[in-house]
């Protein structure tokens, strides 16, 4: 149970500023997601929390309190790596007592707390392996399970679910997710994955360059990214984007819509002439790659877009000649200069 | 299609000698003989046919004067060595002289490799300086260490009378010298002080290896799980350090119990043969006192007791390795 809380954070490398001048606050028992790509900062935004760097300004506060100066041992955060960090020499019963042991829990209250944490996490059968003899999976449990057994305020997750095989990474999303929801610990979450950030967070904070583009819900991000950057990383394949004057229009591919499909009673903000080059099935949809040759805008022509049908069979076929529309309300509109979402066609025309 | 099948055929047809000896040379085997050969060579002649010479001339009667060894005379010398007292305190020395540096050198490569993986200003100039005492050719090191500890001008006496522990007034007073070659006990501690010091670097490196390969998110998990400085020492780092620690245990107790310069030129084994060791003093009685058969039997005294020790600490470390 903690409000976690950072205020115009800053961590400089020498000339590198890694973290940049950082605010954000979650909620309690909140799943914050920090998403960036490599490089962005999340991973030391996130070692700033656990207190294994210390920041160069600014703060951080737990319930309202500066943990700065603190020493990781004596903050209640439990961490997650990447690697999972087991220790190699002893059984996975004495890697989840460590913590409890470093902290002089008493035995019987130890011997209590294994017991708890090993039947939420169904690793009773594991108990006495050591961590060589665990496969991805049940090494990311026990990992979870040395987090979670001393009751931390505090979990800080570094990309805990990349080192798993593809095929059971959405098994284990779903699985951490329900044991969030029961613990109700409040969990800072950095990965590099947007499904990932998107599909198990509750809110997920865009970082780049040592900043936070913004901090949102998941849905948030993908229906009013706040500025270019989020506009293009968000959402696979990206929006798809247009320089009309001074401003830019985003449109989603599933917004790229054939001009027939138009209601009579809604204006389309792009009107493309689009050569189909090909298309991809990607079994519940398709993906049709063109290029635009002419329309509204101009400044199209030449471009690239990406265009996604939910149908059976697709009703274009690669070589074709078609017009694609995007309906004004699904439109996107940027400043070209900031690079900052503008609140509508209303301030275009204005 | 003929031709094509010829093709093959005629490139097989004898060539230059030049281009069938790097033919031979690509295959692994004649290459590999080629490469190993002056390493087996070398231990062929400098280590096996000496070592055979030795249990030969161990079961003989062979001297300096007449270093035939066509009279087998068993197990005579190994029990004529026995029934001297010297044996017993080389023995006696050689053991506790081992012992004392090998568990020195555990703790004192530890706490070395401890400060040596920080990062700290100047952290080169301690490694070069770390570094010095196995660079340094022996005998120059025995001549500092032979001053630093004489009899009339140690100036480590000197600081010791200067800080108030000996001299008239001092707390072991009165007296101004230690003597600390010139006493049994003392004798042993400076040269297992002079061992120490001159081993330390070799093991340290072998230690340092081990401490920098641990994953430093693993310290950092023990950071996190609440660890202070020594348990992360004794349940995370040493455990981790095991295998290395092993093989630097080894070399140490190799190194130093068939050493003889630093007892050679520190006491020379005296007073009488008080700090004597195996070693030297089979190297007196072969080489000085031309009792080859006493010589070579004192020297392989030890032999079966290190290949035993070393065969259970490789077979150990490379066991705690596969964890």
């Amino acid at each position: 149970m903690a409000i976690l809380e950072a205020r115009q954070l800053k961590k400089h490398f020498g000339s590198i500023h890694a973290v940049d001048g950082i605010d954000f606050r979650s909620e309690d028992g909140e799943l914050l997601a920090i998403l960036g790509p490599s490089g962005s900062g999340k991973s030391t935004l996130m070692r700033m929390v656990a207190g294994l760097e210390e920041p160069t300004a600014g703060d951080i506060l737990v319930n309202g309190e500066s943990i700065v100066g603190i020493p990781p041992r004596r903050r209640n955060v439990a961490m997650v790596f990447q690697s999972f960090a087991l220790y190699p020499h002893i059984t996975v019963r004495e890697n989840i007592r460590f913590p409890l042991a470093a902290r002089k829990v008493p035995e019987t209250e130890q011997k209590r707390k294994i017991d708890w944490v090993t039947e939420i996490l169904d690793i009773r059968d594991l108990l006495d392996r050591r961590p060589s003899r665990l496969s991805g999976g049940q090494s990311q449990r026990v990992a979870l399970a040395r987090a979670m057994v001393r009751d931390p305020d505090l979990f800080v997750f570094d990309e805990p679910l990349s080192s798993l095989d593809a095929q059971i990474r959405s098994q284990a999303r779903g699985e951490l997710r329900s044991l969030l929801d029961r613990t109700q610990i409040t969990t800072l979450y950095v990965t590099h994955d947007q499904v990932e950030a998107l599909g198990l967070a509750d809110r997920v904070a865009v970082m780049q360059s040592g900043r936070i583009h913004q901090i949102g819900t998941p849905r948030e991000l993908y229906d009013a990214p706040a500025n270019l950057f989020v506009a293009g990383f968000i959402g696979d394949p990206p929006m798809n984007l247009f320089r009309q004057g001074d401003e830019i229009i985003g449109a989603r591919p599933e917004h790229l819509i054939a001009e027939a499909d138009l209601p009579d009673d809604v204006e389309a903000a792009l009107h493309l002439d689009v050569e189909i080059e090909h298309l991809e099935f990607l079994g519940s949809e398709w993906l049709i790659y063109g290029l635009v040759h002419g329309g509204v805008p101009e400044s199209g022509e030449g471009l690239r877009i990406i265009a996604r049908e939910r149908q059976e069979t697709p009703r274009l076929r690669a070589g074709e000649r078609t017009q694609l529309v995007v309906p004004r309300h699904q439109a996107q509109y940027f400043d070209a200069r900031s690079g900052m979402r503008k609140s509508g066609p209303e301030v275009a025309v204005a | 299609m003929s031709a094509q099948v010829s093709e093959p055929v005629r490139a097989r047809a004898p060539a230059t000698f030049g281009e069938r000896l790097a033919g031979a040379l690509e295959r692994p085997r004649v290459l590999g003989s080629l490469m190993l050969a002056p390493a087996v060579l070398y231990v062929v002649f400098f280590v096996g046919v000496p070592f055979i010479i030795a249990i030969a001339l161990s079961m003989s009667d062979a001297t300096a004067g007449n270093p035939s060894i066509d009279t087998f005379v068993g197990l005579d010398n190994f029990r004529a060595v026995m029934q001297q007292e010297t044996f017993w305190t080389a023995l006696r020395n050689s053991v506790i002289i081992t012992t004392l540096t090998v568990v020195s050198i555990v703790v004192l490569a530890t706490i070395a490799v401890e400060i040596l993986s920080r990062e700290f200003r100047g952290k080169r100039l301690v490694q070069v300086l770390f570094m010095m005492p196995w660079a340094m050719p022996v005998a120059l090191s025995a001549i500092t260490w032979l001053w630093l500890l004489d009899s009339q001008f140690s100036p480590i006496d000197w600081v010791l009378v200067q800080i108030g522990i000996l001299g008239p007034d001092g707390l072991f007073g009165p007296q101004r010298h230690m003597y600390w070659l010139g006493r049994e006990w003392l004798g042993i501690l400076s040269v297992v002080f002079v061992d120490t010091w001159r081993t330390l670097p070799l093991a340290t490196i072998i230690v340092l290896a081990g401490r920098l390969s641990i994953p430093r998110e693993r310290l950092e998990q023990a950071q996190i799980d609440g660890a202070g400085f020594f348990r992360t020492l004794f349940r995370v780092i040493l455990p981790a350090l095991a295998p290395v620690l092993i093989v630097a245990i080894l070399f140490t107790a190799l190194l130093v119990i068939g050493e003889i310069s630093s007892v050679d030129l520190l006491t020379r084994g005296g007073p009488g043969h008080s700090t004597q060791i195996l070693p030297l003093w089979a190297y007196l009685k072969g080489i000085e006192s031309g009792d080859l058969g006493q010589g070579a039997a004192i020297a392989l005294f030890l032999f079966p007791v290190l290949l035993a020790a070393a065969i259970v600490a490789l077979r150990f470390a490379s066991r705690l390795h596969k964890d």
